[in-house]
């Protein structure tokens, strides 16, 4: 079996939580296998990271370059060709920065590559099984990869669960002064962060929360309804914020906001694992949604199949009727 | 600017539920509802937007069989000038690598300033339009969410986490894949779909484009998809089955329970 890597993304002199889930995805294509880690960047912060990961890598290898100081997909890649061996089996988060590497990388390295992985069923011959899922995590696939000209091999965030192995006293190799001449076409400029909106999703109790099932930005309504009824905000999934009926800085997701409320009433909303990413501090989650097979049935404590757009105003006239004119202060405007 | 925009026919997932067929081994083709692939029309109608602010054509392309030409049709009623269909049975069963070189193929024998991908397709993986830079040695840049065109080169942005834009300089030609959201895909109606019936979309082959079928299908395929099944479900919801009306009690109890409610 090829050499496995984990590439190491990280921010801040930190290394991002992908760490530790790609050696756990290292295990599953070859339990013997000790992966390594190899990682990019420059200064003091990658210093740090690298000696942080010789905890849990026996081996760190670290490219530093000047012009690797803001990860650059086309650099980075520039650098691991000149570095990695022939043949190696590369991990890679399928994150907005493994979107950008993987697929041009694979074809640098003239090795397979395989996208988004949520599982890896072992090894035969010379393929690894792995799982994808499609339409929208309706259906899973198994995918066979050939390593025997190497791989990368794109793992979702998430997915793998953190070894809980001892820790190790790894090592960190230079690989620095293998990399010459790092030119790019494209140049990264600045990073802009996003604008806050009128209401701060991230600090309410109740998010009334809307998907496609909305149907259209009259709709939107019906739940502000709602959660003006119970002292909620209205937050969204993508299709929303795409179709422009809501504002970025309402979505939930791993492109928009993580929230933790106590209550989550998913309406409309079919439960992506882009969606799901940004619901945190286990809520109690409550789908509503007209599709009995929405993958979000499987992760919501309650469950109702029903039309939102029929079963919204009857619920949010029910209460208004329970606070008895009682009227809840509402936390948010629109 | 000469702009190609590389599409893909789907199952329409917000038309049908994906239910698998009894052997396991695909999903049940028969009534399925196809349609664009969705992030493709994001990335049809920037080029449009493109087109009008600095002029050029645009030319949708996509691999697959004669089913495929309608999506081609339904672009072109968007505004694309040209629809090329790529179509060969010697590509039946590539994998995304194929599809990357079969493409390459044909953007060598063209000239392209800028060539546009959708983010993603909803049963593939992102990768098409990164393996098709990496070939062409053109740069790349994914979940790209504005473009504003300057002399040789582009200004744009990409999504990244938390909904932060990632602004890059990129040169020109390139490949973007492009992010839903990044503009309003125009409505086409069935009178624009008429309108382009009797365009012709040239069709080109293996031969046509100098493709070495070896290097393409299902033999020269690292990676193709075994079977398919349903993912083990989690501890699943309660699901709540009486009336509405018992439905909205019980639901108001619970979320009172949780703190939810006053």
């Amino acid at each position: 079996m090829a050499r496995i890597f984990a590439y190491i993304v990280h921010k801040s002199g930190l290394a991002d939580d992908s760490a530790a889930e790609l050696a756990a995805a290292a295990a599953k294509i070859d339990p013997a296998a000790s992966p390594t880690a190899i990682l990019t960047g420059w200064g003091p912060e990658l210093d740090a990271v690298s000696d942080a990961l010789r905890a849990s890598y026996a081996e760190v290898w670290k490219i530093a370059n000047e012009k690797l100081a803001h990860p650059n997909a086309e650099l980075v890649r520039k650098a691991l060709v000149q570095v990695l061996p022939p043949g190696s089996i590369v991990l890679l988060p399928h994150d907005y920065f493994g979107i950008d590497l993987g697929p041009g990388l694979s074809i640098k390295l003239n090795s397979a590559f395989v996208s988004d992985v949520v599982a890896i069923e072992g090894v035969e011959g010379t393929c690894v099984k792995a799982v994808r899922q499609e339409f929208g995590g309706q259906v899973s696939t198994h995918v066979r990869c050939d390593l025997s000209t190497g791989a990368v091999v794109n793992v979702r965030p998430g997915a793998f669960k953190p070894l809980e192995s001892a820790a190790v006293s790894g090592t960190v190799v230079d690989k620095s002064s293998e990399v010459s001449a790092l030119e790019a076409k494209r140049r990264y400029l600045e990073t802009i962060v996003a604008e806050s909106g009128d209401v701060d999703i991230t600090r309410q109790q109740i998010l009334v929360s809307i998907g496609r099932g909305i149907q259209e930005k009259d709709n939107v309504a019906i739940a502000q309804e709602l959660a003006d009824a119970m002292g909620a905000a209205v937050s969204c999934s993508r299709p929303v914020v795409d179709a422009k009926w809501m504002e970025k800085s309402r979505q939930v997701g791993s492109s928009g906001q993580t929230v933790k409320p106590k209550v989550y009433l998913a309406c409309g909303i079919s439960g992506s694992f882009q969606h799901l990413a940004g619901l945190k501090g286990n809520p109690f989650i409550v789908a509503i949604n007209k599709n009995p097979k929405a993958p979000i049935f499987q992760v919501a404590d309650v469950g109702i199949v029903d039309d939102i757009l029929e079963f919204l105003p009857e619920l949010t006239a029910k209460v208004r009727e329970v606070s008895g004119g009682k009227a809840i202060a509402a936390r948010t405007g629109r | 600017m000469e702009i190609l925009v590389c599409v893909r026919r789907v199952p329409d997932t917000s038309e049908n539920e994906i239910a698998l067929t009894s052997a396991g081994d695909d999903i049940e083709r028969d009534d399925l509802v196809y349609s664009v692939n969705e992030p493709d029309n994001y990335a049809v109608e920037e080029a449009l937007q493109i087109v009008d602010r600095v002029g050029g054509t645009v030319t949708v392309a996509t691999v697959g069989g004669d089913d495929d030409e309608e999506i081609l049709r339904r672009e072109m009623a968007m505004g694309a000038k040209q629809g090329v269909l790529i179509s060969d049975e010697a590509f039946s069963g590539s994998d995304g690598r194929g599809i990357a070189a079969i493409l390459r193929a044909y953007v060598q024998k063209n000239h392209y300033d800028l060539i546009l991908t959708g983010v993603q397709a909803e049963d593939g993986g992102a990768q098409v339009g990164g393996m098709l830079a990496a070939m062409l040695d053109y740069p790349f840049a994914s979940l790209v969410n504005s473009i504003e065109v300057l002399d040789a080169k582009l200004k744009i942005s990409r999504e990244v986490a938390g909904g932060n834009k990632e602004m890059n300089e990129i040169d020109l030609p390139c490949v973007l894949s492009i992010q839903t959201g990044i503009n309003e895909p125009r409505y086409v109606g069935m009178k624009g779909i008429r309108q382009v019936a009797s365009v012709e979309v040239p069709t080109f082959d293996a031969s046509d484009l100098a493709i070495d079928t070896s290097a393409v299908g299902e033999s020269a395929a690292k990676v193709g998809r075994v079977d398919y099944f349903l993912p083990a479900l989690g501890k699943g919801a309660e699901i709540l089955k009486g009336s509405r009306e018992e439905n909205i009690d019980k639901l108001i109890e619970l979320v009172k329970s949780r703190g939810g409610l006053n």
